[in-house]
């Protein structure tokens, strides 16, 4: 299996009203090719803040993230674009609220100067389980599930190999949550994706990802192959509190 | 006799493209005990309890056959007789704390603030009626909560200090819409364990609004099941493994489990008969 | 409601309501027909809509609403009262009427805003976008320079830029809407700020697009309803100041009908011949409560705040 994403004693520091805030310190793990990774943590750990350093939109002040071996520079270019892409936790905030879909799909094509702009995006609607009809709809027009459908299709567009998904069902109901998971699954197996998938949900973690970091206050404390986490096979007291926790809200 | 009933509920509010029925008739009775109201966004569950507490703003329409909350109809109560039971006998916990809450100004003084203008206590006093409140939430350091800016605590503790502010007039009835949602899962179970301890204590009843079926069926002793605004099941908690209709029985199902079976979960599909019933 | 039977209006209305358009235009039009549905439902916007109508249509038939020619003088028949048959509003003190008068200024009038309208707040808009946008040095330079502008009072500023420039209707547009563009960049930028930090900019950067794209495709249609309600608001600013140069000499040149300059000329009689320099007044002031009620119900249906649920 080779590395798709590597993190190498990553650190994030935001620059807050002069004093500074460590958000993540020396996380380190491997991502392979094709494989579904889980971060879990609470709010304020800093796992989305990792997925957002990876993009760029966070400040890397140590540490190195290589993508299929090559490091990356302070600068995402369009080529690591049409590698990375991500999804966001709030469906309602990630697509623009003037924009048709039309316009949300197809601009990722047009800045990449790709063709077919017609066929492609009835094509992406489709491939999320969207009919045809709505392409000209509003983000407005749709429900939440219906707009996390969008978010995927588009970070789809550009055929990516590696998705970046930050709690894309926290934001939505049970329901709605079992579906698009399940689309999510559907599409890892027909496109052969890698997902790095950060959630505070162990149970969708645990359902969807080979394997995991549990992260408490910007760091890593331990990581887990799936089975250790149903056998209990675990030692940072953080992790067990953490499952606890998830077993009695499952029921 | 009951300590609420409400019988026949409709909300509905007019929008651009029509009339949208947000709550379609729902009838029931509560007594001094905990009852939790379980549906997906859109339900309507969040918009029966603000109808029970007067909270629908203009131009929404509220319109019951009866709502009676001990004795007192609340569908034929005007709003001042509805600002005098609203706080005091019936009082609400929202979601997240960070919109509840003043940023302004200091807990201490948003905890006193009822008792001094409402039951004209000395300042001595209502300070310690809060301190005493803060306690009874399990708030460790409760002096220097008393002290603090809501942006100064965390979202679990601000949570505690909302609890403490609903319960200090003695309310006979609380509504809890999603209480925990916006917790982290380690600290949701504390916040309940306190606010269970407490209902149970003074013998409130408790509206518990959830999205979360299984959380409710822990907590409660009854379950409604709403869907697009009406109540499609009733059962009682512990009993909610036999539940019969298929959108419970859905949402049951549909939610991953630690060591579950991996591949596709089962996905609710929506019958439109749900909706007349 | 089926295609057939409907009348051609009640299927125009079904094609702008369709839940599923199928063109870019129609879901366009489509939200603007809802957009014009809430606004008409507020009497006071419609009302003042209804005033700035009005004057684009007298602008557009001055020569045939008018009377008499606004230049032509009779000082057999100066200073006639109101009411007067044939000078319903009266005539001033070279015998012109004052109707026509100020009919035709609604030309003046009405290009003065249509400039002004057109060319401030896009520079605004540029400025603030671009300033909120980057932030850091660019955002320090460039919003200097608005503080700069927006130290002076409007009207002293743009007496200078007059002053400067030489007196006269164009140089008094030139001036009005280099005064006027800061507070647009002010509206733009915050706007702009909330914005800058939203997912769907972060998506649209990690598709890989130029700042420029973002700015003009994703950045601006947001601030873009700020600055139209803060334009419209302004517009009644716009016409006084236009008014006010022309008061004081350095806008309009006699003898141009403009409202402003009418007023000056007629407060040499205004104890006596009141109506002189109250028509254009009245005028002024009902063109900029059209103005001010439009904009007030424009930011009723257009504010993010208010629409997005």
């Amino acid at each position: 299996m080779t590395a798709m994403i590597e993190i190498d004693g990553l650190d994030v520091t935001f620059r807050v009203k002069g004093h500074e805030v460590q958000a993540v310190k020396g996380a380190r793990f491997t991502v392979g090719e094709g494989e579904s990774y889980g971060l879990v943590g609470e709010s304020g750990s800093g796992k989305s803040t990792i997925l957002r350093a990876i993009c760029g939109l966070a400040p890397v002040t140590g540490g190195t993230i290589r993508i299929e071996g090559r490091p990356l520079g302070p600068r995402r270019d369009k080529a690591f674009a049409s590698k990375v892409q991500m999804v966001f936790q709030d469906p309602y905030a990630s697509l623009h609220p003037r924009h048709t879909l039309d316009r949300i799909l197809s601009e990722p094509l047009a800045i990449h100067g790709i063709g077919e702009h017609d066929r492609r995006v009835v094509a992406a609607l489709e491939s999320v389980g969207l009919p045809a009809s709505f392409r000209f709809r509003y983000p407005h027009q749709l429900s939440g599930g219906q707009r996390q459908r969008v978010a995927i299709a588009r970070a789809l567009m550009l055929e990516p190999e590696i998705l970046l998904l930050d709690e894309p069902t926290s934001a939505l109901d049970a329901s709605v949550q079992a579906e698009v998971l399940n689309l999510l699954w559907d599409l890892r197996e027909e496109r052969g994706l890698t997902y790095l998938m950060v959630s505070h949900d162990l149970a969708v973690v645990d359902h969807m990802c080979d394997r995991m970091a549990v992260m408490e206050a910007g760091r890593i404390v331990e990581t887990l192959e799936r089975p250790d986490l149903l056998a209990g096979r675990f030692r940072h007291p953080y992790t067990r509190k953490l499952f606890e926790a998830s077993l009695a809200a499952g029921g | 006799m009951s300590l609420l009933e409400v019988d026949d509920l409709h909300v509905r509010f007019p929008t651009e493209t029509g009339m949208v029925e947000a709550v379609r008739g729902v009838s029931f009775s509560l007594g001094r005990e905990r009852l939790g109201v379980v549906g997906e966004s859109g339900s309507g569950k969040t918009i029966t309890g603000r109808a029970i507490l007067g909270l629908v703003r203009k131009p929404g329409q509220v319109r019951a056959r009866r709502m009676l909350f001990d004795g007192i109809d609340l569908a034929r109560l005007d709003e001042r007789g509805m600002r005098r039971l609203r706080g005091q006998r019936m009082a609400m916990i929202m979601q997240d704390p960070k919109y509840s809450l003043n940023p302004v100004m200091r807990i201490g003084r948003q905890l006193t603030e009822g008792l001094r203008l409402r039951e004209r206590m000395s300042p001595a006093e209502a300070r310690r009626r809060a301190l005493d409140a803060l306690e009874a939430v399990k708030i460790r350091d409760p002096e220097r909560v008393y002290d603090a800016y809501p942006h100064e605590l965390s979202g679990g503790m601000g949570q505690r200090v909302m609890i403490a502010m609903m319960l200090i007039p003695g309310p006979d009835l609380l509504i809890a819409d999603e209480p925990t949602s916006a917790l982290d899962v380690t600290v949701q179970a504390e916040v309940l364990k306190i606010l269970d301890d407490l209902v149970r204590e003074r013998g409130m009843g408790l509206i518990f609004i959830s999205h979360d079926l299984k959380l409710v069926s822990r907590f409660c002793d009854r379950v409604l099941v709403m869907y697009r605004g009406k109540v499609v099941e009733e059962i009682a908690a512990d009993r909610l493994d036999q539940a019969r209709h298929p959108y419970t029985r859905g949402l049951l199902n549909c939610l991953p489990r630690i060591g579950g079976p991996r591949g596709h979960l089962p996905v609710l599909e929506r019958d439109p008969a749900w909706e007349e019933a | 409601m089926s295609g057939p039977f409907l009348t051609p209006l009640g299927r125009l209305s079904a094609w702008l309501t369709d839940p599923n358009p199928s063109s870019r235009l129609q879901a366009r039009l489509g939200q603007a027909w809802l957009t014009w549905l809430r606004f008409s439902r507020n009497p006071l916007a419609m009302i003042g809509l209804g005033i700035i109508l009005a004057l684009v249509l007298m602008a557009l038939f001055a020569p045939l609403l008018a009377p008499h020619d606004p230049l032509e003088q009779d000082l057999t028949r100066r200073l006639l009262p109101p009411l007067t048959p044939g000078h319903w509003l009266g005539t001033d003190e070279f015998g012109r009427d004052i109707l026509s008068r100020i009919v035709h200024g609604s030309r003046i009038t009405l290009t003065i805003v249509a400039l002004v309208a057109v060319t401030a707040p896009v520079f605004g808009l540029l400025v603030g976008t671009v300033s909120g946008y980057f932030g850091g040095w660019v955002d320090a330079v460039l919003m200097r320079l608005t503080d700069i502008f927006l130290a002076f009072p409007r009207l002293i500023l743009a007496l200078a830029l007059v002053a400067a420039l030489g007196p006269g209707i164009e140089n008094a547009i030139l001036a009005i809407a280099l005064t006027a563009w800061p507070p647009y960049a002010r509206v733009a930028r915050a706007e702009t700020l909330t914005v800058r930090s939203a997912d769907y900019i972060a998506a649209i950067r990690l598709a890989g697009a130029s700042h420029g794209r973002i700015i003009l495709g994703h950045v601006t249609p947001m601030c873009l309803p700020s600055v139209i309600i803060r334009v419209t608001l302004d517009m009644a600013g716009v016409i006084l100041t236009a008014a006010g140069l022309g008061f004081l000499g350095l806008g309009a040149q006699p003898p141009l009908p403009e409202w402003g300059l009418m007023i000056s000329s007629g407060r040499k009689f205004l104890f006596d011949q009141w109506w002189v320099a109250t028509m254009p007044g009245l005028a002024i002031f009902i063109v900029s409560l059209g103005f001010n009620l439009l904009g007030d119900g424009l930011r009723d249906v257009l504010d993010p705040r208010s629409t997005s649920r």
